[in-house]
C-alpha cells in the first residue's frame, strides 16, 4: 500500500495547485459579476481542503516516484481530476447529474470535447472559460504525458521515440529533467496559444472568445461557447485560422520544441509524421471537397473546400468544432472523417488516436508481409524514414493496434447492448476512444452526448479516459501482478 | 627507395610483392610474426614483428630514413597514429594511410598536416567498388580504367566477330566514326601482345585497349563488338563491406539483390540499404539463386571474402542463366583458370587497389597507376615538367620521343588545376568528381603522332610490360643539369 501512498501524496499536491487555477473563472466572475462567483469560491475551498488533507496524510510516505508509480499517478490523474473540475458545473447547474458533470469534465482534462451541454451561450461566460480552460490544462498536462512519460514508461511501442526526444528517457525515475523538458515543452505551448488567442481576435472573434477558443484549439479539445460552434460566425477567416493553429497543434510538441531551440525548420523535416500528416490532410480535403461538389451538397467547388476543410481538418486532428451539421453529408465523407481521427496526429501532440507513427510502423509491417511472401529468405526491417525499427516495438505497435480496435468493438457493444442504434454507438465508442469529440447519429455534430442514459455516459467517459491514456497505461493497473511486491 | 610498408595483410603483401620487384628496400611490420616470415621466405625484404603505432617499432623499422611510409594494417586508428608518428618524430617525407571506415574519409581535413599528416589516403574498398561500378554502367567493358579525374579513359573490351571493325585495318577507325578520336593502346591476342599500327587487322576475341574521352566510349566500343542491353538487374553475393557498398551505389539507378549467409550481417545490411532487397541464404545454394530468378539477372557479382566461394557461386549462376558474372579471386592461379571461360570478369582486388599505391613509389610527378592483365602491364598518368631543354618530353612531338618499344602514349590531358594532380583521381573519388564539373579550361587531347607535348601536360601512357617502367620514368624526369 505505500505505493499507494507515495503516489497519493504527489496527486494531492496537483489537486492543490488545480484548486488554485480555478482563480482564473473566479476572477473573471467577480469582475463581470456574472453570478458564478460562489460557485468557484465553494470548488476552491473543497478541491484545496481535499488536496492539503490527501498531501498532509500522506506525508510520510513521501518518496521519490519509481517508473511503475507512474502508471498508477498518471490513471489517478486522469481520473481524479475531473471530479474536482466538475464541481463549478454541479454547483452552477442543479440540473446535471452526476454522471453528466463527471462526463463533461473527463471531456475537458482528456481534451475530448464532446459535450452534454447544451444553451452554452447562456451559461456565465466564467463557466466557459472554466471548460475552456480544463480543456487548456488536460493538454498542458497531455504533453508532457505523451513526450516524456508515456515514453518512459514503454506503453504502445512509444519507446522507439526515445532518440528524437529532447530529454533524457532512459533513466528509470521520473526525474527533474523531465521538469526541464516539461519547462521547454509548456513555453511553446503557452506562446502558440496566446499567438492563437491574438489571431483569433484579429480576425473578429471578441477577447473572452478568442482567448477561451484558443485554449480548446491548442488542446484540441473542442469545447465553444455557442452551440453553433463555429457557425455562430460563420467567417471564412475564424476557421482559416482554427485550421492553421489545430495543424500545428496536431505535430509533435517536441518537433516544435527542437524548431524552436535550434531556431530552424530543419526538425520538422527530419520528423517521420509530419510529412504524411501534411499529405493525407491535404488529399484527405481536395479529394472530399471535389466529392461534396460533384454530390451537389455544394453548388460552388470553393464553399466545398471551405466546408470540408474546416470539418475534415477539425475531426482528423481530434478537436471536434463544426461549422455545419456534417452527418447529413453522403455517409462515406463523415465516416472517412471518423477513420482519419484514428491515426492522423502525432504522438507527442494533444490530438488522440493510435498516432501517425503506430499507423506508418503498421503499413511497413503489411508492406513487409508482403514482400516475404514473394522473397521467402529476404531481409526486410520494418523502417522509419532511415532508422530500423526494432521488432520488439513492431510487437507492441501489433497489440496496440488489437487493444484500440478490441475496446472500439467492446464500447460499441456495450452501448448497442444498452439501447443504442449501431451508428450512434460506434460512431460515439470511436468518437470517445480518439479523444475526438462529435460521433455521428444522435450524438453527431449538431447534438450532444445529454441524450445518453448514465450507464452509457460511465461508458463513454471510461473508453476517452481509456484512450487518452493510451489503454495500457490504464489496464495495467487493474492486472494483480501489478500490485505484487 | 627506402618504403616501410606497416601490415602485412593482402594489401600490405600484395604491394610488398610488386615493390620488391622494382628495387626498392623494403621492411615490413606487422603483429603476426608467422605471417612475416611466410613472406620473406618468399620476397626480399626485412621484416619487423610489432606494434605498428609504436614508436620504438618504428625505429627498429628504420624509420628514421625510411623514404616513404606505407600504412595498411587493417586497423583506420593504428594507420592514422602512425602516420602521425612519422610525420612528428622521424619526418618521413611521404606518408600514405589505409583508410577503410567512411566516418574518416568524410573529413578530409583530418588528414592534414596539422593534425595526423597523411598525405595520401586511399581506400580500397571504395576503389574496388568504383572499379565495378564503371563495369556495370559498360556491361561490355573488360575493365575501365579513369585517368585524369575522369575526363579520359582506359577500355579493355573483348572484339568479337559481330563488331563493324572486327576483320578490319585498325586505320578503318576513323573512317568507321569520323567524330570521335581514340586510340589504340594495345592489342593482346591469345595472351600475346601485338602493338598496333596503322594496317593491323582486329581479329574476333582479341582483347582491345583504347583510350577515349569518358562520353565516347561506348562509340567505340560499338565498332569491336555488339552492345548488351544495358543493366537493370544485379545480384550481389556477399553483403560484407565490399558488398554493402557496392549495393549502396547501385541501389538508386538499378534494381539491387545482395545475398548474405549471415543472418546478423544481413540484417545490419538491410537496415542500411534502403532500396535493394537483401535476401538471407547461400550463394551457391540452386534453389535460392532459382526462387529469386537468376536467369533475369543482367550481372551477378561474388564479392564475398571466400574466393573458392566466389568461383562456385559465379560459375552457378552463368549455368543458371544470369547474363554476365563477375567474381572476386586473390589467386593468380585460379584467376588464369577461370577468366574468359565460364566466368566473365574476374577481379583480383590486391591488382586493382594497387595501382593507386603505386603512383605515390614511383618516381617523377606520376597521378595515377593502374595494373593491367595481372600487373603484366600498366597505364600511367605523368605530368610532364620542365621546359624544352631540361625535359625529354616537353616540347617535342608525340614520335620523336624515343619510348621504349611497348610503351604507347594514348592521351593528354591539358590545363588541369595544380592542386587535383598532387591529390590523385583516384583518391577520394568524390572530389575529383566535383572539381571536373567546376572547370572549363581543360583539354582532352587524344595523342597523335605529330602532337606536341607542354609543360604541365598529363600524359596517359600504356606499358605493355613493367620492365620498361624505369625507362619510362627516367624519360619524365627533369634534368637536374639543365636547372
Amino acid at each position: 500500500m505505500s505505493r499507494l501512498f507515495a503516489v497519493v501524496n504527489v496527486l494531492g499536491k496537483m489537486i492543490l495547485i488545480f484548486g488554485l487555477t480555478m482563480l482564473i473563472p473566479l476572477g473573471l466572475a467577480l469582475w463581470n459579476d456574472d453570478g458564478a462567483g460562489w460557485v468557484f469560491e465553494e470548488s476552491i475551498l473543497i478541491t484545496m481542503g481535499c488536496g492539503l488533507l490527501m498531501w498532509l496524510a500522506t506525508r510520510r510516505y513521501k518518496r521519490e516516484l519509481q517508473t511503475r508509480d507512474g502508471f498508477l499517478l498518471v490513471v489517478l490523474v486522469w481520473s481524479v481530476l475531473p471530479a474536482f473540475a466538475m464541481l463549478p458545473l454541479l454547483f452552477y447547474l442543479p440540473q446535471l447529474n452526476l454522471s453528466m458533470a463527471y462526463f463533461e469534465a473527463a471531456s475537458g482534462l482528456t481534451a475530448t470535447g464532446a459535450t452534454v451541454l447544451s444553451g452554452l451561450d447562456a451559461l456565465p461566460p466564467s463557466i466557459n472559460l472554466w471548460r475552456g480552460e480544463i480543456i487548456w490544462l488536460g493538454g498542458m498536462g497531455l504533453i508532457v504525458l505523451a513526450v516524456a512519460i508515456l515514453p518512459l514508461l514503454g506503453v504502445g511501442g512509444r519507446q522507439l521515440l526515445n532518440a528524437e526526444i529532447p530529454g533524457p528517457m532512459k533513466e528509470n525515475k521520473l526525474t527533474p529533467r523531465i521538469a526541464e523538458t516539461a519547462k521547454g515543452l509548456w513555453t511553446i505551448y503557452a506562446s502558440l496559444t496566446l499567438a492563437c488567442a491574438i489571431a483569433y481576435k484579429w480576425a473578429g472573434m471578441d477577447w473572452f472568445d478568442a482567448v477561451m477558443h484558443a485554449f480548446t484549439t491548442l488542446g484540441l479539445g473542442g469545447f465553444s461557447s455557442h452551440d453553433a460552434s463555429y457557425g455562430y460566425w460563420d467567417s471564412p477567416l475564424i476557421e482559416a485560422v482554427a485550421i492553421v493553429f489545430m495543424l500545428i497543434a496536431g505535430v509533435n510538441f517536441a518537433t516544435h520544441f527542437l524548431a524552436w531551440r535550434g531556431k530552424s525548420l530543419t526538425s520538422y523535416r527530419y520528423d517521420s509524421e509530419v510529412g504524411w500528416y501534411v499529405v493525407i490532410m491535404l488529399i484527405s480535403c481536395v479529394g472530399l471537397a471535389l466529392y461534396l461538389w460533384f454530390a451537389e451538397v455544394y453548388a460552388d467547388p470553393l464553399t466545398a473546400l471551405r466546408y470540408a476543410a474546416f470539418n475534415i481538418v477539425s475531426v482528423a486532428t481530434t478537436t471536434g468544432y463544426s461549422n455545419t451539421d456534417y452527418s447529413l453529408w453522403p455517409m462515406f465523407v463523415p465516416l472517412w472523417m471518423l477513420f482519419l481521427s484514428g491515426f492522423c496526429t502525432s504522438s507527442g501532440s494533444t490530438g488522440g488516436g493510435i498516432k501517425m507513427i503506430r499507423a506508418r510502423i503498421l503499413y511497413q509491417q503489411v508492406y513487409r508481409e508482403m514482400i516475404m511472401i514473394m522473397h521467402p529468405n529476404a531481409v526486410i526491417p520494418a523502417k522509419l524514414g532511415r532508422s530500423v525499427v526494432a521488432s520488439r516495438i513492431i510487437q507492441a505497435v501489433l497489440v496496440f493496434l488489437f487493444v484500440y480496435t478490441a475496446s472500439i468493438a467492446f464500447m460499441a457493444l456495450a452501448l448497442t447492448f444498452s439501447g443504442l442504434n449501431v451508428m450512434t454507438a460506434f460512431s460515439a465508442a470511436v468518437a470517445c476512444i480518439n479523444n475526438l469529440g462529435p460521433g455521428l447519429g444522435d450524438v453527431g455534430p449538431a447534438s450532444t452526448y445529454a441524450v445518453l442514459t448514465d450507464f452509457q455516459t460511465w461508458v463513454c467517459s471510461f473508453a476517452m479516459l481509456l484512450g487518452r491514456l493510451e489503454f495500457f497505461t490504464l489496464l495495467v493497473i487493474f492486472t494483480p501482478a501489478f500490485w505484487r511486491k | 627507395m627506402k618504403i616501410i610498408i606497416l601490415g602485412a595483410g593482402q594489401v600490405g603483401s600484395s604491394v610488398a610483392e610488386s615493390l620488391v620487384s622494382e628495387a626498392n628496400d623494403i621492411t615490413m611490420v606487422d603483429v603476426d610474426s608467422k605471417r612475416l616470415a611466410l613472406l620473406q621466405d618468399r620476397l626480399d625484404l626485412r621484416t619487423v614483428v610489432g606494434n605498428a603505432s609504436h614508436p620504438s617499432v618504428l625505429v627498429n623499422a628504420g624509420a628514421h630514413d625510411a623514404d616513404m611510409i606505407l600504412a595498411v594494417t587493417e586497423h583506420d586508428e593504428t594507420n592514422l597514429v602512425a602516420c602521425k608518428l612519422a610525420a612528428t618524430l622521424f619526418n618521413t617525407p611521404t606518408k600514405i594511410a589505409r583508410i577503410r571506415s567512411t566516418e574518416y574519409l568524410a573529413h578530409p581535413e583530418i588528414f592534414s598536416t596539422d593534425n595526423f599528416c597523411v598525405d595520401f589516403a586511399i581506400c580500397p574498398e571504395q576503389i574496388l567498388t568504383e572499379y565495378i561500378e564503371k563495369l556495370i554502367e559498360f556491361p561490355e567493358a573488360l575493365q575501365v580504367l579513369d585517368f585524369a579525374a575522369g575526363r579520359v579513359s582506359l577500355v579493355a573490351v573483348r572484339a568479337l566477330k559481330d563488331g563493324a571493325l572486327v576483320g578490319q585495318q585498325l586505320q578503318e577507325l576513323r573512317k568507321h566514326v569520323p567524330n570521335v578520336d581514340t586510340r589504340v593502346a594495345a592489342i593482346f591476342r591469345k595472351d600475346r601482345s601485338i602493338i598496333p599500327e596503322g594496317d593491323t587487322i582486329i581479329e574476333a576475341e582479341d582483347e582491345v585497349f583504347f583510350i577515349a574521352a569518358a562520353e565516347d566510349i561506348r562509340t567505340v566500343m560499338r565498332e569491336l563488338r555488339s552492345m548488351d542491353k544495358p543493366v537493370r538487374h544485379v545480384m550481389i553475393a556477399g553483403g560484407g563491406k565490399i558488398g554493402k557498398r557496392l549495393g549502396e551505389a547501385l541501389e538508386k539507378d538499378y534494381q539491387v539483390k545482395v545475398i548474405e549467409h549471415n543472418y546478423q550481417a544481413s540484417e545490419r545490411l538491410a537496415g542500411e540499404l534502403h532500396h535493394a532487397l537483401v535476401l538471407h541464404g547461400d550463394a551457391t545454394d540452386e534453389t535460392l539463386l532459382e526462387s529469386e530468378s537468376i536467369a533475369e539477372m543482367d550481372m551477378f557479382c561474388a564479392l564475398t571474402n571466400d574466393e573458392e566461394n566466389n568461383i562456385m557461386s559465379a560459375l552457378l549462376a552463368k549455368r543458371m542463366g544470369a547474363h554476365k558474372v563477375i567474381a572476386l579471386i586473390n589467386r593468380r592461379a585460379y584467376v588464369d583458370l577461370v577468366q574468359g571461360s565460364r566466368i566473365d570478369i574476374a577481379i583480383s582486388p590486391a591488382q586493382v587497389t594497387i595501382g593507386s599505391l603505386l603512383a605515390y613509389v614511383r618516381q617523377g610527378d606520376v597521378v595515377a597507376v593502374h595494373s593491367l592483365r595481372r600487373g603484366a602491364a600498366e597505364a600511367l598518368e605523368l605530368v610532364a615538367h620542365g621546359d624544352a631543354k631540361s625535359s625529354h618530353v616537353v616540347g617535342r612531338k608525340v614520335e620523336d620521343i624515343k619510348l621504349p618499344k611497348g610503351a604507347t602514349i594514348g592521351a593528354i590531358v591539358r590545363g588541369l588545376p595544380k592542386s587535383e594532380s598532387v591529390f590523385g583521381g583516384n583518391l577520394i573519388s568524390e572530389q575529383g568528381k566535383i572539381s571536373r564539373e567546376s572547370d572549363s579550361s581543360v583539354q582532352v587531347i587524344i595523342a597523335h603522332h605529330n602532337t606536341v607535348i607542354e609543360q604541365e601536360d598529363h600524359v596517359i601512357l600504356f606499358v605493355i610490360n613493367r620492365k620498361m617502367i624505369r625507362e619510362v620514368e627516367k624519360l619524365f624526369q627533369v634534368n637536374v643539369g639543365f636547372l
